[in-house]
This record gives C-alpha cells, sequence and structure tokens, in this order.
C-alpha cells in the first residue's frame, strides 16, 4: 500500500498546523488531537501488521526521485520500513496516543500544546521511516523545536536551562551527524544518501557502497562521528547528563515520549547507520566493539547506582534509563561475532529492548504524572502509603516496576535476556560485560522495589510531609487515564508472554542488516 | 484428550483462578469478593485431581518430553516451551498441589475478616502457578521465568499487608536476596548456553552431560553459579537471612511458602540440574558442606527465637540443609523424599501456629502457654506435626531424616563423618526447639495473648481479642486434621521398608530414579543403628527442653544467646555494613559526587568557556574603522614576510618574486 508510512508521518503534523490555523476551541482543540493520535495509533498498527514477514525487506515504499530539484543532488524522498523500523513506528503510535490521551488535564495554552505534541509524534516518525540520508537529517533536527518549546513553556523546577541544555546537546549530536553524513556523501563511489538498498527501485544504498568507496575522510573518523552523535541521544554514559534535566523538568506526556521514543532514535541511528552502514566497510570492529561492550557495562552499572540515590520521582526513572539503554550497546556490540543469523539473539534483543524500555519506561513516568498531579510533590520522602488512596495506580505502577526490573513474563525480560545470551557466547570481555550486566539487573530490583516501597506501601506520609494534610483526599485514578495507562501496559505483557510478535519482525530487520 | 493438554490444564487452571481473583472479584465485583476463596480453592482442587491423574498415567507411560511451541526463535535458537514430566515432577505436582489445597481451604477460615481477601486468593492462585511451571518447565529458560514468577509471588504475599512496614521491608529483602542467587543462577543458565545453545533443553543437556560435553575448568564455577541459585531460593547459608523475615506475610502464606512452593525451588533446582552437578566432585562436597552447615546453623538460632513462626522458619532452612547435604552427598532419592515428608508437615505446624495466632493474637511465645486445655485438636496436632519434624518412630519425618543420615553413615570417608556428627547434631537442636516450642505455647500457664503482649510494649492499641482463647473453626481444623494424619503416615506409607503388598519395599526411592539420568538401580538400606542414634538425640533433645522449661536449666543471658537472639549479627552485616555504609553511602555517593561534579560539571565548562570565547571575540568587532584597517595592514604585512621569507632560499629574484606574489593572488 503506497502513500501509507507518508501519510502516518504527515497526518500529525499536518494536525498541528490546522490546530494552529484553525482550531479556536480549547475542547475542540483537545478532541481534535485525541482522534489524530487514535487514528494514528490504528495506522501504524495497520501498517506493521502488513509487513509481509515472508517477502521481508524494505516494504511500503513511497519514492520521489530528486524531491530538491538540484542538477546533480541525489537527494530523494524516501520512506518505507523494514523489521528493523515497523517495530518502533508501531511504539511511536503507541506512545504517541498515550502522551496524547493522558494530556487531557492541560490548561495552559492547549493550543500551542497539542499542536507541539503532535508535530512531534509526526517527525520522530519521520526519523524511523526515512530512508533517505538527507530527509532523516531533516527529521531528526525538526524534532528539537517542538521539544523545546514543550519543556520550557510547560515544564517545571528549571524548565529553562533544562530545555536548553537538551537543545545544545542534540544539536552538537546533529552537528557530529551532519559532517559525517557529509563525509559519506562526498566520498567518491557513494555520492548518494540512500540508506538502504531497494532493488525493485534501482536504489543503491549507502551499506553496498561503502565496501568500494573512496571515503573522504578515514572511515573510523566517520563511524565515531555517528556514533557519538547517537550515543548522545541514546544516552551512553558519559554523554547522559542533560538527560535526568530534561526528563525531571518535563511535563509528564513530554516525558512519556522524551523515554518512549526520542531516545530510541540513537538507538535506531546505531543500528541502522553505525551497523548497517559500516559493517560492510573497511571499518575494523576489533576495536570498538569491546570499547561499546565497556561503556555499556559502565551505563548499566553507573546509571543503576545513581538511581538508587535519586529522591525525585521523576529524576529516579531517569537515571535508570541511562542504566536500561546500557543493555542496548551490551547487545550491540556484539556484532563482533556475527557469523550467521544465530549469533545475532543480541542484537535482536538489543533492538526489542528499544521496544520494551519505550512501553514500560513510558507507563512508568505516565504514572508519576498521575501521582503527582494529586500529591504535588515528586519527593519520595514525602510521599508513601499512597496504596491505600489509589490502589489502582499502585497496581499500574507496580506493572511498570516490575517490568523495569526485568520480571518474566513482561517484555523486558525477554529484551535482556536475549542480550544475555547472545553477548555472553562472544566470550572473554563480553562475557565479563554480560555478567556485569545482569547485575545491573539486581540492582534494578533494588532501586525499583526500594522506591515502590517508600511511595506506595507503608501507612501514610510522615507528618512533616506536606502530602499528609490532604492524604485522606487523595483519589484513585480517572476514568480517562485509564486509556492511555491501559495501551502502554498491554504491549508490556504481550510481548512479554509472546516475544515473537516483534522478535519474528526484527529478526528480518537485522538478517538483512548483515546481508545473511 | 491428549496427555499434553492435561499438563496444560493443569498448569493453566490456578492461572486463570487468579486472573477471576485479580481482576473481576478484585474489580468489578467487590460486593462478591467471598467467592474468590473457592475460585482458589476449586482452581487448585481441579490441578491436585489432574495430578493424580497424571501420575497414574505417568506410572504406565514413564518420562515423557512433551514440546509445543516455539517461544523465541532466532535463526536456528529457539526456545521451547514444553513439559518434561518424570518422577520428579510428578512427584511435585502432588506436593504443589496437594499442600496447597489444603492451605487454601484453612485460608477461607483465616482470611474471612481480611479486606484485601480477593487480592489474598488471587495471588495465592499466582504463586501455586508459578510453582506448577517451575517444576513442569523442560527448558531453563521457562524454568527461569517461572523461577523468577515464584519470587514475585512470595514478594507479593509476604507484603500482602502493604500498610504494615515491617512487611514491606520483609517482602523486598525476601525479593533482593533471591535475586542475589538468581543472578548465579542467570549466569550460570548463559555458561550453559555458550556451552552449545541446545543444552537450554533439559533432557539435551542430560545428555550432554554424560557424553562428556561439560568437563573442564568452566564446571566447577558453572556449577557454583547455578548452585547459588538454589542457595538463595531455598535461604541456604550464606543466603538464609530473608527467610525468617518473611514471616511478616500471612500465616497461611508462610506454610505454603516453607513447605511445597518458594524455598523448595532450590532445592528442585538441584534435583533437576543433579547429573550436571554430579559431574564434578568439587561442587558435590561444597553442596554437601553448606546444606550440613545450614542444617545445624539454623537450627542454633531456632533455639533461642520467642516468635513461633520465626522458630519455624529457623527450622525450614534447617530441614532444607538435610536435603540439600543428602544432594550433596549424592542421595537424591534421600533427598526428595524428604522434601516430600517435610511439605506435609511443615504445612500442618505454621497452620497450627495460625491456629495459636488465631486464638490469641500474636505470634510471641512469651505470652501464650497453657493453650493446650483451649485448643486440644490444635495441641494434639501440633504434637504430631513436631514428632514428625524431630523424627520419632513411626512420623514421617522419622523415615526420611533416617534415609538421609543412614546414606551418610554408609558413605565411610571423613567428609561424610564430618556431616554426619553435623546431621545429628541438626537432630538434637530440632528436638531441642520443637519441644520448646510446644512447652511454650500449650503447657504451663495463660500469659494472656495480644493483650500483654500490648500491655508489656506499653501501647495502647485497642483489641478485640477475647482474653479466653478458643479453638479454630473447623474449616481451618479441617484441613490441619488431613494433614495431621499424612504427617504420620504418608512417611511409611509411600516408602516402606517392607513389600506392604500394594506399596512396594521402597517404592518411592525406586520411582524417583526412574528418570532420565539414573541407569543402575540403587539399593536402599535401613540402618538400624543410625535410627538409634537418631532417637537417643532426638530424646536428648526433647528431654534438655523439659529442662530448660521446668527452670532446671538457663540458657539466657550468656555470650552464646546474645550471638544467636541477634542472628549471628548477619543483618547487621548484610543490611547496614554492605549495604548501607559500603554500598549506598560509599560507592553511591562517590559516583554522585563523580556524575555532579565531573560528568556534568565538564559540559559547563565547556558552556563556559563558549561564553568566554565569545565575549573576547565581540570585544574585536568595536566598529572603529581604524583599528579594523590597522589589523588588516598588520595582517597583510606579516603574510607577505612569511611568504618573503618561505621563498628566500629558491634563487628567485626579488621582481619574480612579486610576480609570483601577483599570481597567487589573482
Amino acid at each position: 500500500m503506497n502513500g501509507l508510512i507518508s501519510i502516518i508521518v504527515f497526518i500529525p503534523i499536518l494536525a498541528s498546523i490546522i490546530i494552529l490555523a484553525l482550531l479556536r476551541n480549547d475542547k475542540l482543540i483537545r478532541r481534535f488531537s485525541f482522534s489524530i493520535v487514535s487514528i494514528e495509533l490504528i495506522l501504524t498498527i495497520f501498517a506493521f501488521s502488513l509487513y509481509d514477514k515472508a517477502k521481508g525487506g524494505i516494504q511500503l515504499v513511497d519514492f520521489i526521485e530528486g524531491w530538491i530539484p538540484i542538477k546533480g543532488f541525489n537527494a530523494n524522498y524516501l520512506v518505507g520500513i523494514d523489521g528493523l523500523s515497523a517495530p518502533l513506528v508501531l511504539l511511536s503510535g503507541i506512545l504517541g496516543a498515550a502522551a496524547v490521551w493522558g494530556s487531557w488535564r492541560i490548561k495552559n495554552r492547549v493550543k500551542e500544546y497539542f499542536a507541539l505534541l503532535l508535530f512531534l509524534q509526526g517527525v520522530v516518525i519521520g526519523v524511523f521511516v526515512s530512508l533517505d540520508l538527507l530527509l532523516f537529517f531533516i527529521f531528526w533536527e525538526a524534532e528539537l523545536i517542538p521539544m523545546y518549546f514543550l519543556i520550557s513553556i510547560w515544564g517545571s523546577g528549571r524548565a529553562h536551562y533544562s530545555a536548553a541544555k537538551f537543545v545544545i546537546f542534540t544539536l552538537f549530536a546533529g552537528a557530529l551527524l551532519i559532517i559525517g553524513i557529509l563525509a559519506i556523501y562526498l566520498s567518491q563511489g557513494i555520492n548518494s544518501f540512500t540508506m538502504v538498498s531497494i532493488p525493485e527501485l534501482n536504489l543503491q544504498g549507502i551499506p553496498e557502497l561503502m565496501a568500494g568507496a573512496n571515503l573522504l575522510i578515514p572511515v573510523s573518523i566517520i563511524f565515531w562521528l555517528f556514533f557519538i552523535s547517537f550515543a548522545i541521544k541514546l544516552p551512553l554514559w558519559p554523554l547522559h547528563s542533560w538527560l535526568p534535566d530534561a526528563h525531571t523538568d518535563a511535563p509528564t506526556a513530554v516525558s512519556v515520549m522524551l523515554a518512549g521514543i526520542l531516545l530510541k532514535m540513537g538507538g535506531y541511528g546505531i543500528f541502522r547507520i553505525s551497523l548497517g552502514f559500516f559493517k560492510n566497510s573497511s571499518f575494523n570492529f576489533d576495536i570498538a566493539a569491546p570499547i561499546l561492550v565497556i561503556l555499556g557495562a559502565i551505563s548499566v552499572i553507573y546509571g543503576a547506582i545513581l538511581t538508587i540515590r535519586q529522591t525525585d520521582l521523576k529524576r529516579l526513572i531517569a537515571f535508570s534509563s541511562v542504566s536500561h539503554m546500557g543493555y542496548v550497546i551490551i547487545g550491540f556490540s556484539s556484532l563482533i561475532s556475527v557469523v550467521s543469523i544465530n549469533d545475532t539473539l543480541a542484537l535482536n534483543g538489543a533492538a526489542l529492548q528499544l521496544f520494551t524500555h519505550g512501553t514500560i519506561t513510558g507507563l512508568a513516568f505516565l504514572l508519576v504524572g498521575l501521582v503527582y498531579d494529586r500529591t504535588h510533590t515528586r519527593y519520595i520522602p514525602d510521599l508513601g502509603g499512597l496504596t491505600s488512596k489509589m490502589p489502582i495506580i499502585a497496581v499500574f505502577f507496580l506493572i511498570a516496576g516490575f517490568g523495569s526490573l526485568g520480571l518474566p513474563g513482561l517484555s523486558g525480560f525477554v529484551a535482556e535476556l536475549m542480550i544475555f545470551l547472545g553477548t555472553f557466547q562472544v566470550g572473554n570481555i563480553f562475557a565479563i560485560a554480560t555478567v556485569i550486566g545482569v547485575f545491573g539487573v539486581v540492582l534494578a530490583a533494588g532501586y525499583t522495589l526500594w522506591m515502590i516501597q517508600r511511595s506506595f506501601f507503608g501507612n501514610k506520609p510522615s507528618k512533616e510531609s506536606p502530602v499528609s494534610k490532604d492524604f485522606e483526599t487523595l483519589s484513585d485514578m480517572h476514568i480517562l487515564d485509564v486509556l492511555p495507562v491501559l495501551v502502554l501496559t498491554i504491549p508490556i505483557f504481550v510481548v512479554g508472554i509472546y516475544p515473537r510478535l516483534l522478535t519474528d519482525i526484527i529478526e528480518i530487520g537485522i538478517r538483512e542488516m548483515f546481508l545473511l | 484428550m491428549s496427555i499434553e493438554n492435561i499438563y496444560w490444564l493443569i498448569l493453566l487452571i490456578p492461572f486463570i483462578g487468579f486472573l477471576i481473583n485479580g481482576i473481576l472479584f478484585s474489580i468489578f465485583f467487590k460486593n462478591y469478593s467471598k467467592i474468590s476463596g473457592f475460585v482458589t480453592v476449586t482452581s487448585v482442587f481441579i490441578s491436585f485431581v489432574l495430578s493424580i491423574f497424571s501420575l497414574i498415567n505417568f506410572n504406565d507411560k514413564g518420562v515423557q518430553l512433551l514440546d509445543s511451541f516455539d517461544w523465541l526463535m532466532i535463526g536456528d535458537v529457539g526456545i521451547k516451551t514444553g513439559f518434561l514430566i518424570d518422577p520428579l515432577t510428578s512427584m511435585m505436582l502432588i506436593v504443589v498441589t496437594g499442600v496447597s489445597l489444603m492451605i487454601q481451604i484453612y485460608s477461607i477460615g483465616y482470611m474471612a475478616s481480611d479486606k484485601g481477601y480477593s487480592r489474598y486468593f488471587s495471588f495465592m492462585a499466582l504463586f501455586t502457578f508459578s510453582m506448577l511451571g517451575l517444576v513442569l518447565s523442560k527448558n531453563l529458560i521457562h524454568l527461569f521465568i517461572f523461577w523468577e514468577l515464584v519470587g514475585v509471588s512470595s514478594y507479593l504475599l509476604i507484603g500482602f499487608w502493604f500498610k504494615k512496614n515491617s512487611a514491606v521491608v520483609a517482602a523486598k529483602k525476601a525479593f533482593l536476596m533471591t535475586r542475589v542467587g538468581d543472578f548465579g543462577l542467570m549466569v550460570g543458565i548463559l555458561f550453559i548456553f555458550s556451552k552449545g545453545q541446545q543444552y537450554l533443553d533439559i533432557p539435551t543437556l542430560y545428555k550432554g552431560v554424560s557424553s562428556g560435553e561439560f568437563q573442564g575448568s568452566g564446571l566447577l564455577i558453572m556449577c557454583i553459579l547455578l548452585f547459588l541459585g538454589a542457595v538463595g531460593k531455598s535461604a541456604q547459608f550464606p543466603l538464609h537471612s530473608w527467610l525468617p523475615d518473611a514471616m511478616e506475610g500471612p500465616t497461611p502464606v508462610s506454610a505454603l511458602l516453607h513447605s511445597a512452593t518458594m524455598v523448595t525451588a532450590g532445592v528442585f533446582l538441584i534435583g533437576r540440574l543433579f547429573p550436571l552437578f554430579e559431574s564434578s566432585s568439587e561442587i558435590m562436597v561444597i553442596i554437601a558442606i553448606i546444606g550440613g552447615f545450614t542444617a545445624v546453623f539454623a537450627a542454633t538460632m531456632g533455639v533461642v527465637s520467642d516468635d513461633i513462626k520465626r522458630v519455624l522458619a529457623y527450622s525450614t532452612i534447617s530441614q532444607l540443609g538435610y536435603m540439600v547435604l543428602a544432594l550433596g552427598s549424592g542421595f537424591y532419592a534421600a533427598a526428595f523424599f524428604h522434601l516430600f515428608t517435610h511439605a506435609w508437615f511443615k504445612a500442618l505446624l505454621f497452620l497450627s501456629a495460625g491456629s495459636v495466632s488465631h486464638a490469641t493474637g500474636t505470634f510471641n511465645m512469651k505470652f501464650m502457654g497453657g493453650l493446650r486445655k483451649h485448643m486440644p485438636i490444635t495441641y494434639v496436632l501440633t504434637l504430631l506435626g513436631a514428632l514428625s519434624l524431630i523424627g520419632i518412630f513411626p512420623f514421617s519425618g522419622f523415615w526420611s531424616k533416617d534415609e538421609i543420615l543412614g546414606h551418610i553413615y554408609l558413605q565411610n570417608s571423613p567428609i561424610s563423618m564430618v556431616l554426619f556428627i553435623l546431621a545429628s547434631l541438626g537432630v538434637f537442636l530440632t528436638a531441642l526447639y520443637m519441644t520448646r516450642v510446644i512447652m511454650l505455647t500449650f503447657h504451663g500457664s495463660y500469659k494472656g495473648g495480644i493483650s500483654s503482649e500490648n500491655s508489656s510494649n506499653s501501647k495502647s492499641e485497642d483489641n478485640d481479642h477475647p482474653t479466653e482463647p478458643h479453638e479454630s473453626p473447623g474449616i481451618m481444623l479441617f484441613p490441619m486434621i488431613i494433614l495431621g494424619f499424612l504427617s504420620v503416615v504418608i512417611g511409611f506409607l509411600v516408602n516402606p521398608l517392607i513389600d506392604l503388598g500394594f506399596v512396594s519395599k521402597h517404592a518411592f526411592s525406586h520411582f524417583l530414579e526412574h528418570n532420565l539420568f539414573f541407569d543402575d538401580p540403587k539399593e536402599f538400606h535401613f540402618v538400624f543403628e543410625v535410627a538409634i542414634i537418631s532417637t537417643i538425640l532426638a530424646i536428648l533433645g526433647i528431654v534438655s527442653a523439659i529442662l530448660v522449661f521446668k527452670g532446671k536449666l538457663n540458657i539466657k543471658n550468656n555470650f552464646v544467646y546474645k550471638i544467636l537472639i541477634n542472628k549471628y549479627y548477619f543483618d547487621e552485616f548484610y543490611e547496614n555494613l554492605i549495604v548501607k555504609k559500603f554500598f549506598y553511602n560509599k560507592i553511591g555517593s562517590l559516583l554522585s559526587w563523580i556524575d555532579e561534579n565531573i560528568v556534568d560539571k565538564s559540559n559547563a565548562k565547556i558552556s563556559d568557556f563558549t561564553i568566554y570565547l565569545s565575549k573576547k571575540m565581540s570585544n574585536v568587532q568595536n566598529g572603529h574603522l581604524q583599528s579594523y584597517g590597522f589589523v588588516f595592514f598588520m595582517a597583510l604585512t606579516v603574510l607577505m614576510i612569511v611568504f618573503f621569507i618561505s621563498n628566500l632560499n629558491t634563487g628567485d629574484s626579488w621582481l619574480d618574486l612579486i610576480n609570483k606574489l601577483n599570481s597567487e593572488i589573482y
């Protein structure tokens, strides 16, 4: 079905323009946005299910040749999905829906808020489906605009500082990215922005061209330019310091989007470009992979230990993201030993981790938002005993917590298990890093259960806490909050119980990336 | 109905019970929550009947390997769901569903007035489901999955009264300490996987072990890691300290957790991977020593505790130690025979403790006493359970414990002599603490229960417990009576010394050895002198406990007592020293400092430097034409000088150079 992917990308973007230009009534804007993300959710599920596993390759391609009419400038409009991006498009549909549905309480500047949020969803999907580097870069950078305003206008705490920090880090990442893109484009024998080969359209992609290319600058420099750029976005230790600030000060829905899909842009780039472009090039992964796995292991442990010490619910979850994204890099590093598809367990797991972390952490942020709406604090020592007042929120919080600590039956476990199994068998430093990663799961249990214990269990908040005064009036989940919470919870269970729904598709993407 | 479907039903029916209770009655039909007790009881009952059916079927067909579908598949690397039905599984199915059924029935009475009635029964169903999944799993990954689900069910149940801070802390402690063990299990599984992906399948693993695929230097480490998992789950030294705290949950939970589920999972794991452990003689010695040491170590702490459930908890750790000791010494059948008998009488003892506290409102034995007159049925049943635990002829514990002791005795090596002494010492201590429990609880005079405990703690809480304790209701006594009956007879009935006609000699042991990895039938003996020794020790223990109770012997207030009452300071060591002082305060604050002052500040420094640079640069553009001109001419001059100097040695004339410069500029 041609056009579907373009529709998915541009419906939210168009909707945001419509909101800005035409709609005035707050109630109308809210309803309009709710329906747009609902349609978007249905469309992404539809696109995901349309992907033909037997056929494989890039599907649902939309192609406009030379959309920038400059002679000799080979930039095309090229979008489509493959096994790697299909789950992430689905994830964006889910997270976008959860974020917008969960924002019904927003009263301040409703028009701009929903316009920006929808725009954000559109461009992030754009990143995942773009198969042309220039288009990819445009979407990559466009994401900054709504994010900056969303954090600084509707945020809390040091919102301006955090927004600026986020923008500067991401811009820096973008600068490295564009240098890398240009270096590849201008190299002899490439002169193309096409990110994958599509035989049906006679398009040769960069992965194919890299092997025979005469690169403008040394290949290892290009690799690290891209990798650092993605590592900032992921984020990988020690490039993570923007994340806790941005997460903590962003409004709930933006934290959900940030953790749910924006971080995944980095992970996606690592697969699509750092792996896709370079594994057939002259780049030597023998040195890079051990460095990656060490950085990944440090991220896991460092993130986990810092998580334990956090006293702000949102900051705590933010640091746990650093830890969880470390697993992606640990799994990714196993590419060094890939000979056949049977060795790609960890890579599949890492790609799956992007999805599972998106839903689990998205759910956690959404629930923290609900708690904050009621208690007006996220300071853990001021909380306590919330279960007796908000049992349903507590149940879902427990689910998110167990998902985060890798409980079997929930999706996070499957991804981490695959990463562990696949990376450990590489041996040496990779095995050691995996063992460290497994220990990170113990720490995850520690910080999650301790956090839940302090905020949700026990009798009631301490007398000094500002919450204790109105404790008796706290209410449970509103009926309108059920929908966004459920849309995130269902995939956590479904993927946890039957992971092949996703892994069968991811496997195709990974297989093609290695040309196996 | 195919046999595979029966196992699916056994597994899934309790899960359905969990869903019905957890979703329907906890959220939508709160008014009908009383039904949820029956839902769980019914679902477990169906599983129990089917388990018996499958046991009968097993006797016809023998070991069955049932594969279902691929749960995960990447390339050719797949994880298949499936059931491994061997004697161990068949036995465990009976134990899990049977004990669980008794406890669920009891819970209907015990939890009747609790607000979280539906929640309780949904968690209990989940607990049973997880344990059933664990014993049925054919694949190490699925074993691990259910292993963790067992852990999380017990987390939910220990912390069932979430308003009680001690309960929540105990739940967290249980989950975290077993997770340390799970870390070992996980890495052990990774080791196995790295030897070959097919070995995740347990029967294939057996084949791999017997064909010598698992020899070499890695074997010991692999086994130690796997054993660590069992140590955590079965609360063996040094990961034992979570189990006594796990008493904070409702008492039926403790009964289930201590008899058929959770703690037996560790012993089950050793049994499941027995060929692997057996292929390394070093690990077998380690297992045996840990087990033997734990058997005595835990019993010593049981001697001084005043909380009846804590004493029972220590006794569980100690009895699990016996099972681990037996496995480490290679006596597979003996270990699981003891697990089998222990499950029934330990469940009985916990339910009795629950019955006692139902009457008195407390678990502190200091405030009990004299209950023999008020609750005679509970008294008799507790006595049966205690005698069985102590191992008095002819109660079931006698047979299974002597089987372990006898085997070790016959082994006749220096190490086995040490182990035998440890095990015998354990028998003495078991008799000591169990008699103490009986005396403090049921003999002497009544000390007032919860009301006097509260007044001694100078709390002014109201309590509605009657000052006069009473016998528990029939719904609680009924399962206790059944368990009491089993405690008496089951040991001899299933594994008799002589042919009974309907049960052949050593039937249970022979049955257990009909599995995938034992080829040669073993001889089982009853060692008469060991039975004499252990009985004498047990009687000695009983007598000394009575003497202490009558005030003839004073054990309190000395150095040993202080160490024991503080549990050898393990809690202090783990929680305060390692976790709090070392990990949280030292390492945690170091990393926090690094994150704030190095990682984050370096960004600030870069941005500061950029701002500084931009300030300096902007000074240059001050708008004065004369300074722009000055800079321009200076720069030109410098460039020309550089040009001329660099061309000094070329030998060109002055004029040539000017021309060259011209041509370079244009």
